[in-house]
């Protein structure tokens, strides 16, 4: 038991939760941006296994990860479209879509991989690292915090952005009245249809890059399954953010933690079983759900599909 | 822009509408409507609840599309197609349901409509914001939310977004019904500044006093049809009363005065009788979101009409909510022919003969998808006779619904047609039936004639006066004070949530009334 709290030990779970929590993080600053303009994106679980499949695919055949990240943005919106065209523009039912995408493309991801590497499983090369001189010195946080690959630096910077978008730009104001009384904006002038769907297509990216991440810097591979909820997590980060970037990044984190925490466990051999440790996050989902659910405001349009002229 | 300019330029029509007609399925919402709207003129389109005002501005404001004829603006047969379009071409709407984002301030509310990839330009805002304020004499509260604005002001904010747009033509669909009395003394005189800047204005409403009163020129509509017109110049030949007479003319065909001025008819109250309804010091807590009541206390006797005048969202529904039971009070005593009850649950009040008429009438009164007949029974669900062991007794709920539709004239295409597909008048008419069934003793009214055309009204209003009649305690609470005026024994004033004093409906109530209301002793 010495071992758990040893500095190494430490270090190392917290990597491993920051490594968890980017995807995270994508995944719940994508959703908030869909939320806010009144979409309520249940395919973002689908977007991010179309991100990580194409992610990992991008990389693997180029050997570049910036390429990966790429093509898994890439896979991301082109979910997306589907989503924006069924759900944004012909107005069908946003949960009803989300589900099917979430379940097509979990199947569409294996039934690729499989024919495309049968089952074997391809790794890719370690990401490398930037290092981030003075910072990464610290002993404990230094190497938890300031030795990750550079898109981690831009996914926090993101939420910076942003903070800034919803705050301080045209385009955020319109996606707040997008989601909290759309016909409002429909009469100042502005589409909602077309602000919906710029929502939903950076959804996809941002979704779509969360996933590549997963696969090819998180795992170093593509298997089937491969995001494990991370889009559901997702939903709840954006939900219980109440339209604030930060409260995405704080939420990542905590969830992080607990997944890292699942793996340090195992590796430091707690006698526990590991079905109980696997469990960690989701138990985390509830309690925050629990303890600050009660308070999430959502917008009052979410999930109302738009019509010009109906009441 | 003057008003002095030369009269060629002023009588042009800034917009015309030629043989405009708009279906849905079923109606023809608008029948070939010519119109023409000049600046200048505040141009009145008056109308009872489905006659096509709303589809008149939808196809103005590029909401819809007309079937046949066509618009023109400047002279130029233009199709406007979208509301964007409506805006660049100078077509500002102030409509009925507020079109604000409650979330985002007043002046990011100003500022929604720019190009997306602008940042919000708030100092030209401001100053621009400046500019209009001044001139028309009314102040907006650029950084508070929109959802701390009272009614009037979120309208004046519409206004000024109109105005910030550079707009000529301004429409307001129905602005009035939600002001006080003063507010809409302002709005009209805010009209009144607007036309001689210039602009036109189309003032959409059923009021008939407040067209009289507002109006430069008056087109009715009736059923889809423009069925008369008071131009400018005979407008300002007649007086008030008679212009009040020649359209209620155009529009119901034959009575002669302004049938809202009804007499208040001479009732007696028991004035020893015991009081069937006492509350005295009832409070209760504030909410986020709703005002707080403190030491209320009141008397009602039998066959009484006791009024509560106030501006809306001084603690009027959280008064009729602690009352029936819906709302918890933290002290006070509400006593039922002497009996307390403000420890009984809402069933057990209405049981006693407590009966609450909500305002939200499709919201907490009515289930919109269930059958008219399952409405009238929505309170007596798993009671005898219409429920026997847990199941529904269809002939014996259809038996009394079709009575009530009679008795109350519920306009239905059958007991089986889904309550939310009839008018605003239909439905309060089946809250009617249902809150005055059996039993009831004390019936307390939340604005019930709010949004409905003047023929429900007036039978909304004679039912509520046979309800009294009958020996029935009455608490109606209204912000229309030419409502309770018309119908009230007593008139109590709240505002910020307490009884700030009740004066006898004599001569000068009107007078009383309203100093109470603005804060003076009466």
């Amino acid at each position: 038991m010495t071992g758990l709290f040893s500095e190494v030990f430490l270090s190392a779970l917290l990597f491993g939760a920051v490594t968890a929590a980017i995807p995270l993080l994508l995944a719940g600053l994508g959703e908030q941006m869909s939320e806010k303009a009144g979409v309520l994106n249940i395919g973002i679980e689908g977007m991010m296994l179309a991100g990580a499949y194409l992610g990992f695919v991008g990389a693997f055949y180029s050997g570049s990860l910036w390429l990966g990240f790429l093509t898994g943005a890439a896979g991301g919106v082109a979910v997306a479209l589907i989503m924006a065209l069924l759900c944004v523009r012909i107005g069908l039912n946003q949960i009803v879509i989300g589900i099917a995408l979430t379940l097509g493309l979990e199947g569409l991801t294996a039934l690729l991989h499989h024919f495309q590497f049968s089952r074997s499983y391809p790794r890719l090369p370690a990401a490398d690292a930037t290092v981030i001189p003075l910072l990464s010195d610290i002993p404990v946080i230094g190497p938890a915090f300031f030795k990750h690959h550079l898109i981690v630096y831009l996914a926090v910077a993101l939420v910076f952005g942003m903070s800034y978008l919803y705050r301080r730009t045209q385009l955020g104001l319109n996606l707040q009245a997008a989601g909290d009384k759309p016909a409002a904006l429909d009469v100042a002038g502005i589409d909602v249809v077309r602000t919906r769907t710029i929502a939903v297509l950076s959804t996809g990216a941002l979704a779509g890059l969360g996933g590549a991440y997963l696969a090819n810097v998180g795992a170093g591979l593509f298997i089937p399954f491969i995001t494990n909820g991370a889009g559901f997590l997702g939903i709840v980060l954006a939900m219980l953010a109440r339209g604030r970037p930060v409260w995405v990044l704080f939420g990542a984190l905590l969830f992080g933690v607990c997944l890292s925490l699942t793996t340090a466990m195992q590796v430091a051999g707690i006698n526990i079983p590991t079905d109980v440790i696997q469990m960690l996050p989701f138990l985390a989902v509830m309690i925050m759900l629990v303890l600050f659910g009660r308070r999430a405001s959502l917008p009052a349009a979410l999930g109302i599909p738009y019509e010009r002229g109906a009441r | 822009m003057s008003s002095q300019s030369s009269s060629s330029v002023e009588k042009r029509d800034i917009v015309a509408l030629e043989g405009v007609t708009k279906r849905f399925p079923g109606i023809v919402a608008n029948d070939s409507i010519n119109l023409s709207i000049r600046p200048g003129e505040v141009h009145v389109l008056l109308g009872e609840n489905g006659a096509g005002k709303s589809t008149l501005i939808g196809m103005l404001s590029g909401l819809q599309q007309p079937d046949e004829g066509r618009i023109l603006v400047d002279g130029r047969p233009t199709p406007i197609t979208s509301p964007r379009h409506a805006l660049a071409l100078g077509i500002g709407t102030v409509f009925q349901h507020m079109m604000l984002v409650p979330t985002l301030t007043v002046a990011e509310n100003l500022l929604l409509g720019g190009s997306w990839w602008q940042r919000p330009r708030t100092e030209e805002l401001e100053a621009r914001v400046a500019e209009i304020t001044s001139s028309l004499g009314i102040t907006v509260k650029l950084h508070a939310k929109v959802s701390e604005l009272s009614l009037g002001e979120q309208q004046q904010v519409e206004i000024v977004r109109a105005m910030v747009r550079n707009s000529r033509l301004l429409i307001l669909d129905e602005s009035t019904s939600m002001l006080t009395p003063k507010g809409i003394e302002e709005l009209g005189a805010l009209m009144r500044r607007l036309v001689e800047k210039g602009l036109a204005i189309v003032f959409i409403t059923h009021k008939l006093k407040e067209a009289a009163a507002f109006g430069d020129r008056i087109s009715v509509l009736k059923l889809g049809r423009k069925v008369g017109e008071i131009p400018p110049e005979r407008f300002r030949a007649l007086g008030e009363q008679e212009i009040i007479s020649e359209i209620v003319e155009l529009m119901f065909g034959k009575q002669k005065d302004d049938p809202e001025a009804a007499e208040r008819p001479i009732r007696t109250v028991q004035a020893q009788a015991a009081p069937l309804l006492q509350v005295a010091d009832l409070a209760v807590a504030a909410t986020d979101n709703a005002p707080g009541l403190s030491s209320i206390s009141f008397d009602i006797r039998p066959g009484e009409i006791l009024g509560i005048a106030g501006i809306d969202g001084n603690g009027q529904k959280q008064l009729a909510e602690a009352l029936a039971g819906q709302r918890t009070a933290t002290s006070g005593s509400v006593r039922l022919e002497g009996a307390p009850i403000e420890g009984l649950s809402v069933g057990e009040r209405r049981q006693r003969g407590l009966r609450y008429l909500t305002d939200d009438r499709l919201g907490e009164g009515t289930v919109g998808t269930f059958p008219v007949s399952i409405n009238f029974f929505l309170k007596q669900v798993g009671a005898a006779p219409f429920w026997r062991g847990g199941v529904e007794q269809r002939a014996e709920i259809d038996r009394r619904a079709a009575e009530l539709v009679r008795e109350y004239d519920v306009r239905t295409p059958s007991l089986k047609t889904p309550v939310a597909r009839l008018s605003g008048g239909n439905i309060q008419k089946v809250l009617l039936a249902r809150e005055l069934a059996e039993g009831a003793k004390v019936v307390i009214f939340n604005k019930p004639t709010y949004g409905l055309d003047l023929a429900n009204t007036l039978a909304s209003r004679q039912r509520i006066r046979d309800t009294a009649a009958r020996g029935l305690a009455v608490l109606l609470i209204s912000t229309d004070l030419e409502e309770l005026l018309s119908m009230c024994d007593r008139i109590a004033v709240i505002a910020n949530g307490a009884l700030v004093g009740t004066v006898a409906n004599a001569d000068d109530a009107r007078t009383k009334v309203g100093r109470l209301m603005i804060g003076l002793a009466a």
